[in-house]
């Protein structure tokens, strides 16, 4: 084969992308290595920086592209890579709270596993004796809960999916801005970088939690004003990517792709790109006031008579309060973010699998969009606890029960597309149905915090965190892995391996549920979340066993993703070769090649059908393309 | 019903490697419920130090509002305990019936109005009964407080709870945050205020009178903490600036702890409280030694 034929096929473009975005993405990371040799940071910095610069002139063409397909696999291989980082950051907190007074039994290896611990992160063990500190335990889970909020399972649903699927989905060539869309990429790297220098600062990265509430998160130095650049950052570019998907959605469908006939994905991904639009700049808003009061010593969030460490503070008129408010008026929708698209994975792959039309289209369509109004009514119930005017609970109490009800209904949606189906138990397919299991514990759990009452006890404790661990793990995530296991042919021309993909499918949903599901019970026992040790109290006392078998099982959770890891790689390079068209489903992306040329369609399509036309009657096949007239 | 499967799994031995391999990962789903719960019950077991056995539901309530709170808890639990079971095994029989097999054709369907109002309908009825449920013990929890017995005043700051008793003129003492001296003077307060003259500051240290009406002031001095006490069943959190009302009615005697569920920084963790209830005449006993150690 000549260079040329090289060049030009598809495939193998596609995988040299993989292989510059890694090679970037370890230089990117390579500073991190400061942290062992922090003596050598500099050198290790400037070094590294110049190595990066010669590797982006080589490797322009294959990392500076405007092809959205070429960008999705940009995102999707940024956000695997924080995936990894963040899980790695839970493992750290699973050893703590399950060993938390390991120093008094100086055996055994988690005792070794700290001292090694100490041995790499020397900043987080000032103490020596492989004690970790308090502070350190509070960036990690501020950090894990950030990186996988913002750096993986946002640009993972919205960036990779956004990117990807919405041009080959509705029949275009490209997105409506490319060049936008390569511009809200590379904000990304950026973003990451500055949210992690924290790291290397002397007081350590943020440590105030995700919410990063005031007045806590102003008085935390350096790192914390990092996390607050880096995330507005990363707001302004998820506000790209929102004008560019609805720009896109609304005016470059193919021809007879109505409303109406757009696959569920793309329906979940335009709704979510409206909350995107409309909720983003209020938390860019927030940050900005919160970066004011905290390098400016303003008084947004900061009221009078504040007595910090014996020193009366000279602020006045703010209201602590209102940040909360801002921040919950965005992540609200933030957690509607989160889920949408991949409520709308879902519903692309059951019908696939089904061999069924999805049940109830419209009312699917219409759930979605009352999620996303009422996702903007709800915020306070974040806040029941805060202090706010009772009143105000009873409203946000009522609403949020409402809400449910839009996910119930999409729930009884999914079974019935099961229902008198042929099912085929693909690994996308597992996936797809861990997705709808694990959703329901997710959303039947919220109605225990939606009850302000009952919230009373539950707030901030494990019970909130099993909940939100339910929804964007049990959901977002196996929609994550659905959407990857089912594309992936589509992406690389290349098939994954379904019995490997079916074991890592199997031990991430046992070993999930071995970590997760105890939350609850912790919860209900009164434990607080964000806490470095709770052995001292009298009411937890009976509580280290669990806490020690939820970290083995996470532990067996963050190995079984390696299973995941070589079969992604693997038949990257070296799977089975796809078909077109390999799960014979309807929608326009399998109707041109895998991978699809620049461009995507070599002669423009028509549409002729809604996106799920399986088994209709008279048929020979049991799948209807839409681009086909019947 | 399992012999059936079993029998059925036979049938399918002879149709192809496919349909085997599903039905293996079928069996493999079902088994995963069987390990979570095996792996759940033996895990515990393994610990170093010994502990009392794993409590599963609510520690005890011990004020006027928590049978309320634990009612509508339990309550909740068995709504979503049900549908939860209805939803997971409606799932299940619907992989294993509906499966992939030789000369299965899917049903070509889009969807029923009548089923899609029935299920929109019935998990309305649910929430909205919920909503009101949730209304009426919220009222009777965070509504109006009845008229107080006792009245203190709770300063939190990084790492400690402050508790501020008025004495015998049932009047706090003015406070101001110029006049914080940590280590004498945590809460700022005015010793030229008369009222001031009779008050009790104690760290850490909260005895309450059982079966009296207790309104606590909540504040903070520097952060966000909350103050939380799981027999109460109750958490507010103490913020900078506001004063908050919480008030409790303890309806039985012992010791138990105050916890911070807002985090605070560094020392979150040990930002732990000390609470008494005791009878009225331990609780005069036990303020008037305060008063005396304190001079
Ligand atoms: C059935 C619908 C749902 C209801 C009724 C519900 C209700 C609630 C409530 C009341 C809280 C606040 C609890 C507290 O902090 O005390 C909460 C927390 C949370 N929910 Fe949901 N929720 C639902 C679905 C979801 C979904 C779909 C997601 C995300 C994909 C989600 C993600 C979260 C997160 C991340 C938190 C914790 C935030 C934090 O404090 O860090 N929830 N939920
Ligand atoms: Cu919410
Ligand atoms: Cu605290």
């Amino acid at each position: 084969m000549d260079a040329h034929a090289h060049a030009s096929d598809p495939a193998r473009q596609m995988r040299a992308v993989v292989g510059s975005q890694l090679i970037f993405l370890t230089l990117f990371l390579l500073p991190l290595l400061g942290l062992l040799f922090p003596a050598h940071l500099s050198k290790i910095v400037i070094g590294d920086g110049l190595l990066l610069g010669i590797v982006a002139v080589l490797l322009r063409t294959r990392l500076f592209s405007t092809d959205h397909k070429v960008i999705g696999v940009q995102f999707l291989i940024t956000s695997l890579v924080m995936l990894f980082i963040g899980g790695s950051l839970a493992m750290l907190i699973r050893l703590q709270l399950g060993w938390p007074q390991h120093v008094k039994y100086a055996q055994g290896w988690p005792h070794q596993a700290f001292l090694v611990l100490e041995k790499i992160l020397p900043g987080g063990f000032p103490s020596g004796g492989g004690i970790m500190d308090a502070g350190f335990y509070n960036m990690l889970f501020t950090m894990h809960g950030s990186i996988m909020i913002f750096f993986a399972i946002i640009p993972l649903l919205v960036g990779v999916f956004g990117n990807y699927l919405i041009p080959l989905k509705i029949g275009a060539g490209d997105m409506a801005f490319p060049k936008l869309n390569a511009i809200s990429y590379w904000l990304m790297p950026p973003a990451i970088a500055i949210v992690c220098a924290g790291f290397f600062m002397q007081s350590g990265a943020a440590a105030a939690g995700w919410t990063a509430y005031a007045p806590l998160s102003t008085t935390l130095g350096p790192g914390q004003v990092c996390w607050i650049v880096g995330v507005i950052v990363l707001g302004v570019s998820s506000i790209m990517g929102a004008v560019n998907y609805l720009t896109t959605i609304i005016n470059l469908r193919a021809p007879g792709m109505s409303f109406f006939r757009l696959p569920l994905a793309i329906w979940a991904l335009f709704i979510t790109a409206v909350m995107v639009l409309l909720a983003t700049p209020v938390l860019a808003s927030a940050l900005i006031l919160l970066l004011l009061d905290t390098t400016l010593h303003t008084s947004f969030f900061l009221p009078a008579g504040m007595v910090i460490d014996g020193v009366a503070q000279a602020h006045s008129g703010g209201q602590v309060l209102l940040w909360q408010h801002l921040f919950w008026f965005y992540s609200h929708p933030a957690v509607y973010i989160m889920i949408l698209p991949a409520m709308g994975i879902a519903s692309e792959i059951l019908p696939v699998f089904a061999r069924k039309p999805l049940f109830g289209y419209r009312s699917m369509v219409y759930a979605i969009m009352g999620i996303a109004g009422l996702g903007f009514l709800v915020w306070a119930h974040h806040m029941f606890a805060s202090g706010m005017n009772p009143t105000l609970g009873t409203s946000f109490m009522a609403s949020t029960m409402v809400i449910a009800l839009p996910s119930a209904i999409k729930t009884f949606n999914w079974l019935g597309t099961l229902w008198r189906g042929s099912i085929r138990l693909t690994t996308p397919m597992l996936h797809a149905l861990a997705f709808v299991s694990m959703f329901v514990i997710g959303g039947l759990t919220g109605i225990f915090a939606a009850a302000s009452p009952v919230d009373l006890y539950l707030h901030d404790t494990y019970f909130i965190v099993g909940h939100l661990h339910y929804v964007l793990f049990g959901g977002s995530l196996f929609g994550i892995f659905a959407g990857i296991t089912f594309w992936f042919p589509k992406m690389f021309g290349r098939m994954l391996n379904e019995t490997l993909g079916k074991i890592h499918w199997a031990l991430t949903l046992i070993f999930f549920n071995a970590v997760m599901f105890p939350m609850f019970i912790l919860g209900i026992a009164g434990m607080p979340r964000r806490i470095y040790d709770y052995t001292s109290y009298a009411h937890l006392a009976h509580v280290g066993g669990l806490n020690r078998m939820m970290s083995l099982a996470a532990f067996c959770l963050g190995a079984a993703q390696f299973i995941f890891i070589v079969n992604f790689f693997w038949n990257l390079c070296f799977g089975k070769k796809a078909e077109d068209n390999p799960w014979q489903a309807n929608t326009l992306e399998w109707a041109t090649t895998s991978p699809p040329p620049h461009g995507n369609f070599p002669t423009p399509l028509t549409v002729y059908h809604g996106p799920y036309e399986y088994s209709v009657p008279g048929r020979t096949d049991d799948w209807l393309p839409q681009h086909m007239k019947a | 019903m399992f012999s059936g499967l079993k029998t059925q799994d036979a049938r399918l031995e002879t149709e192809g490697r496919n349909i085997r391999h599903e039905s293996c990962v079928l069996s493999l789903g079902s088994l995963f419920c069987v390990t979570a719960l095996l792996v759940w019950l033996i895990a515990p077991r393994s610990v170093w130090a010994a502990e009392p056995p794993v409590r599963i539901w609510l520690p005890e309530g011990i004020t006027t509002t928590s049978p309320a709170i634990d009612h509508l808890f339990y309550l909740i639990l068995w709504i979503t305990g049900g549908v939860f079971f209805l939803v997971q095994a409606t799932l299940l029989i619907f992989l294993v019936r509906y499966r992939q097999r030789p000369g299965r054709v899917a049903a070509y369907t889009h969807g029923s109005s009548l089923a899609e109002i029935i299920w929109t309908v019935i998990p309305a009825i649910i929430l909205v009964f919920l909503a009101f449920r949730s209304q009426h013990v919220w009222s009777s929890v965070r509504g109006t407080p009845p008229p107080e017995d006792l009245r203190i005043e709770v300063t939190a700051q990084q790492f400690a709870w402050n508790i501020h008793y008025p004495g015998p003129d049932q009047l706090l003492g003015r406070t101001d945050p110029t006049l914080v001296d940590e280590a004498t003077n945590p809460i700022g307060l005015d010793h030229q205020d008369p009222h001031a003259a009779d008050d009790l500051v104690t760290v850490n240290q909260l005895h309450l009178p059982v079966d009296k009406i207790v309104l606590i002031n909540l504040r903070s001095k520097d952060v966000i903490h909350s103050f939380f006490v799981p027999q109460f069943r109750m958490k507010l959190d103490a913020v900078p600036g506001l004063t908050g009302h919480l008030w409790v009615k303890a309806t039985k005697s012992g010791a138990y702890e105050i916890v911070c569920a807002e985090l605070c920084g560094l020392g979150h963790y040990r930002m732990r409280g000390f609470l008494v209830v005791e009878p009225d005449a331990a609780f005069q006993a036990w303020w008037t030694q305060m008063v005396k150690e304190q001079g």
